[in-house]
């Protein structure tokens, strides 16, 4: 609880319910931000990820919706506000699926699904928290991109061009607002110990410099920085969390 | 919405568009957006505010148009 003081907003996490989520939500709780922790299928651990929290002194409340429907987006930010009576500040655009195939393989489904979730719910996201953070003068915007976004990766050719896009987007709209007091960032980790990188071949670890897997503390503690007033000159940065890969 | 009065509005729009930097004493009708130093960013904030007190909704093609103070303020009492 380093840095814990009083925020004067709240702080939305989506797919928070386990993994990097997960973390980046108990990061930001450690810092004093109230935490929305949204999932859309993982009940139970986005209610074990508020239970250790709350148990760790901070705040945080559960928000379930599925980040790619057009409806969801207002939905979160209207209960979070609601819930804690402050504007949400810091939106961290993390729920990210991937539906992997070789490109001459890949169905429209596959690459409309990772789009859909992994970059237009950003723009959805990020434009409903544009508009309290614009007013506030204050806002961290950090959008979870990939390493696969700076380095192929075969197979994930939707996914790649998803979090490339997500990088563009972060770039831009940085710009559009850095008057405003507000940064936008992206972060591309690498191998990162997930229930998503379960399956994937251990293979590319070979390609890690570092020769291991980051955790996702590792993540959250990059997106702890960004969020951070000390990051407030940062923005329309790309961060890699990849233990070299992508160098 | 029609108990909206001119000056009501007018007011409101000059204290918002004060908050994003002219000397609201520049900040007359006939002023341009242009000579207020005044952007399209502005503009998008300036339209959030009107959609959220006075319910109207202003839409980029909408905002593209005004020139001037005394345009936005029009505009927002005609929809109002």
């Amino acid at each position: 609880m380093a840095e814990a003081s009083a925020k004067p907003g709240a702080a939305l996490v989506t797919g928070a319910s386990r993994g990097i989520g997960a973390a980046i939500a108990r990061a930001l709780a450690a810092d004093g931000w109230p935490v929305g922790v949204n999932y859309r299928s993982d009940k139970d651990g986005a209610e074990a990820v508020v239970a250790q929290i709350e148990s760790d002194g901070g705040r945080a409340t559960v928000l379930p919706g599925d980040v790619a429907d057009p409806a969801v987006p207002d939905q979160l930010f209207e209960s979070l506000e609601s819930t804690y009576g402050v504007p949400v500040l810091v939106l961290v655009n993390n729920a990210g699926v991937a539906a992997d195939n070789l490109s001459p393989s890949l169905t429209d489904e596959e690459w409309a699904t990772v789009i859909d979730t992994n970059l237009t719910a950003a723009f959805r996201l990020t434009r409903r928290a544009l508009k309290s953070m614009m007013r506030a003068r204050s806002g961290r915007i950090v959008n979870i991109a990939s390493v696969v976004a700076l380095r192929a990766n075969p197979g994930q050719s939707n996914y790649a061009a998803a979090k490339a896009g997500l990088i563009s987007f972060t770039k831009t709209v940085a710009v559009e607002v850095a008057r405003r007091g507000i940064t936008v960032n992206a972060l591309a980790p690498g191998w990162i110990d997930t229930d998503m990188t379960a399956d994937v071949s251990k293979d590319l670890l070979a390609a890690v410099p570092a020769r291991r897997a980051g955790t996702p503390e590792e993540v959250a503690a990059c997106v702890r920085f960004l969020v951070s007033d000390q990051a407030g000159y940062v923005t329309g940065a790309v961060l890699t969390v990849d233990g070299g890969l992508a160098a | 919405m029609s108990t909206v009065t001119n000056e009501q509005v007018e007011t409101r729009v000059v204290e918002a568009l004060a908050s994003f930097g002219p000397d609201p004493s520049q900040i007359t009708r006939d002023a341009t957006f242009e000579e207020l130093d005044i952007d399209s960013l502005d503009l998008v904030e300036l339209a959030q505010i009107v959609e959220d007190e006075y319910g109207v909704v202003l839409k980029g093609e909408d905002m593209k148009e005004l020139k001037t103070v005394g345009d936005a303020v029009d505009l927002i009492v005609s929809r109002a």
